[in-house]
């Protein structure tokens, strides 16, 4: 089934606003219309996506290996991820993902093998710091997150700081009535809220046709008083200057926007599921020839950016990095069974203290 | 922090609050004055303060910032929530009713309720989620529920159902001040109620129910003959059949179980096995109801000493009435007092 393709960018040319930024050059009917980045950001974030890349790839081999009992691939929207993620201030903004969002964290500097941590399920939410690291834990109810973003962006208008939260949630969560209330509820507060919806086109088995009644997740932002913008998911550059204008709005007092970045989830829904049995091997054909890693990287080489010497390095350094998180989340000690009952209450009950003996006398 | 806060009685402790609701609303007062993170927020909460006016002049004392409106949508409430404790607030957010706590189901099972333990302790949820519960008093579909069953079951949470006006200040200060989420049901049927209860500011007495820690039943009323075990505005009801039931001699213990997670084991088990007999009584539907679970602590805790099985009366299995029904299906003072003559063979 091959239907929409990824539209230019639709977001205005706010890269103007610095002029010592120069072309990002990834060519297109006009070039003018075309979002930029600052150099040293443009190399920086291109080795991002190519660690969040090795990564993944280690992560589906990890799976293969039997070391993680599953794992979700963000193949294919590692532009989405990291664009976004860049623009965000990692000293005062707070990112809720979903469980899909490895390149955020990674673009966010959260402890990777406490990410992964997670995939190896060594505890659920992660074991990195979501605190420090302005990163909510991992969540797997995927409209869950949404409406706890608008209650931390809320906070910080409350509190006459300047922070912004940033949503992560996809096409299939788009539906979820959490969403929906988020959204309404972000536009009705002003609350300091960027919505980044990446529309990967499939909610596992399903796709957009079957999952977004009128086509688009941006236009139902003017339903909820906010500005509402679809980007090319794949142009890192597009990505990052959308989301970068919306928290600049956000944090100037000018309330939440969404960013519907549309891209493509290139690998399975996880590593349990079969694309054959839904989607045209075509389909997938077609967007590998998007994908957002080479793309970055022709853009690097088309504006003279960068030369043979630095993918050479990259590509070794971002490789060793990969697999300093893969070895470590690999031999990272299981969690001891006392965990079971550490955190559930922070004003421990007599009846889990009661619970926490029998385990000791009957289990560990 | 005042000396009523503390639940410490002296000459300078305050007037005593004469209803519940009032109650309530000077415990939100007092929690909204003394930690500046705490916030107030939920459906007709700020302007009109709220439905049963339990938020009423809050948002006027403390500003729109502290105690606002949101959308009609409880899981955006209960969802915010989760973010504003994130962010270092305290909130304490209405579910306007019972019923209407469903829709926000997710976020307080999924969410409220896991985020300490998902983050490892790290995004603590100083939350309570007020509901205004149970039934009595003729309302439409959806006003009437009891979901202590419900939200008991959720590893997580704490839940809290006080019988009094004196007690639900106590315990809803209790709860705000917990770092642990609580989900804190009011008997709205009670809401008016000026009756003092027995242990009220009055005759605060050596038990003084501010003294209770969290999970801590009460002794409302000393009985040798056989324990009444129940919380919310059955307790008033248990106190009656007391009343009705010494008439014929038989003198009847009343248990306020006031937290319904934790729930107090020791205390369920310590008066039974004075009494020896036990009926626990509420108003939700029996099947697997709380009723379950306290006759199985019951029984584990006074197993030798019980002279009978442990009687429930409880809701009928059937959807909540409406008004001309709803004291035919709200257990009644024959069906308490049946139950006590059937822990005597009878």
């Amino acid at each position: 089934m091959l239907t929409r393709k990824p539209p230019d960018a639709r977001s205005d040319d706010s890269g103007a606003k610095e002029p010592a930024m120069s072309a990002e050059g990834e060519g297109g009917p006009d070039p003018r219309s075309r979002p930029r980045l600052p150099a040293d950001l443009h190399r920086r974030l291109y080795r991002t996506m190519l660690t969040a890349r090795l990564l993944d790839t280690e992560a589906v081999a990890l799976q293969r290996q039997g070391v993680f009992p599953a794992y979700v691939s963000l193949r294919g929207q590692e532009a989405a991820q990291v664009g976004s993620a860049a623009a965000m201030d990692p000293q005062r903004d707070f990112a809720f993902p979903t469980y899909r969002e490895m390149a955020v964290a990674l673009t966010l500097g959260v402890d990777m093998v406490g990410y992964m941590a997670s995939h190896r399920a060594l505890w659920h939410g992660g074991l990195y710091d979501p605190m420090a690291s302005r990163f909510a834990p991992i969540n797997a109810v995927v409209g869950g997150p949404v409406p706890h973003a608008v209650g931390w962006a809320l906070g910080e208008k409350l509190a006459g700081r300047t922070g912004c939260a940033v949503s992560y949630f996809g096409d299939g969560a788009s539906s979820e009535g959490d969403v929906h209330e988020a959204m309404n509820l972000a536009g009705v507060m002003g609350a300091p809220v960027v919505f980044v919806c990446q529309n990967n086109r499939w909610a596992l088995s399903v796709p957009n046709e079957g999952q977004i009644a009128g086509g688009s997740v941006a236009a139902r932002a003017a339903g909820y008083g906010m500005p509402g913008t679809a980007v090319d998911g794949n142009d890192l550059a597009a990505v990052y200057t959308a989301v970068r204008e919306a928290l600049e709005r956000a944090r100037s007092g000018g309330g939440p926007s969404l960013v519907e970045a549309l891209t493509y989830r290139a690998a399975p829904h996880s590593t349990s599921d079969d694309t054959s049995r839904y989607r045209d091997p075509r389909e997938e054909r077609e967007w590998a020839e998007r994908d957002p890693l080479p793309r970055a990287r022709a853009a690097l080489e088309a504006a003279g950016r960068a030369d043979a010497a630095f993918f050479d390095r990259a590509e070794a350094e971002c490789r060793a990095e990969a697999e300093r998180i893969r070895d470590g989340v690999s031999t990272a000690p299981e969690p001891p069974g006392s965990d079971l009952f550490t955190h559930v209450f922070r004003e421990p009950t007599a009846e889990l203290a009661r619970q926490r003996r029998i385990w000791q006398e009957e289990v560990a | 922090m005042s000396p009523a806060a503390t639940g410490r009685t002296g000459a300078e402790a305050p007037a005593p609050p004469a209803t519940m609701r009032e109650a309530l609303n000077r415990a939100l007062d007092e929690a909204l004055a003394e930690d500046p993170a705490t916030l107030v927020f939920g459906e007709d909460v700020g302007r009109l303060g709220g439905v049963f006016r339990v938020t009423d002049g809050l948002q006027q004392r403390y500003g729109e910032h502290r105690v606002f409106d949101t959308p009609l949508a409880e899981a955006a409430i209960a969802g915010m929530a989760v973010g504003l404790a994130m962010n270092g607030w305290r909130p304490v957010p209405e579910l306007q009713f019972d019923g209407f706590a469903y829709p926000a189901l997710d976020q307080i099972v999924n969410q409220i309720a896991r985020m300490n333990y998902r983050s490892r302790g790290r995004a603590p949820m100083p939350v309570t989620v007020r509901v205004p519960s149970f039934g009595g008093i003729r309302a439409p579909e959806h006003h009437g529920e009891s979901l202590e069953a419900v939200f008991a079951h959720v590893p997580g949470l704490k839940v809290a159902a006080p019988s009094d006006a004196p007690d639900a200040y106590r315990m809803l200060l209790q709860s705000i001040r917990s770092d642990d989420p609580v989900v804190f049901l009011e008997p709205k049927a009670r809401y008016w109620d000026r009756g003092p209860g027995p242990s009220g500011p009055e005759a605060p007495g050596p038990e003084a129910p501010g003294e209770l820690p969290v999970g801590a039943s009460r002794v409302v009323r000393s009985g040798r003959h056989a324990t009444l075990v129940a919380w919310g505005a059955m307790v008033h009801r248990c106190l009656r059949a007391a009343e009705l039931a010494a008439e014929d001699g038989v003198d009847l213990e009343v248990v306020d179980l006031r937290w319904l997670k934790p729930i107090d084991a020791a205390g369920l088990a310590e008066s039974v096995r004075r009494t020896r007999r036990a009926v626990v009584v509420h108003e939700a539907p029996l099947t697997a109801g709380l009723g379950g679970e306290v006759s199985a602590l019951i029984t584990e805790g006074a197993f030798s000493r019980l002279a009978a099985p442990v009687q429930r009366v409880a809701g009928f299995d059937v959807p909540y009435p409406a008004g001309p029904l709803e004291p035919q299906y709200l257990p009644t003072l024959d069906r308490i007092l049946s139950a006590v003559q059937r822990t005597f063979g009878a």
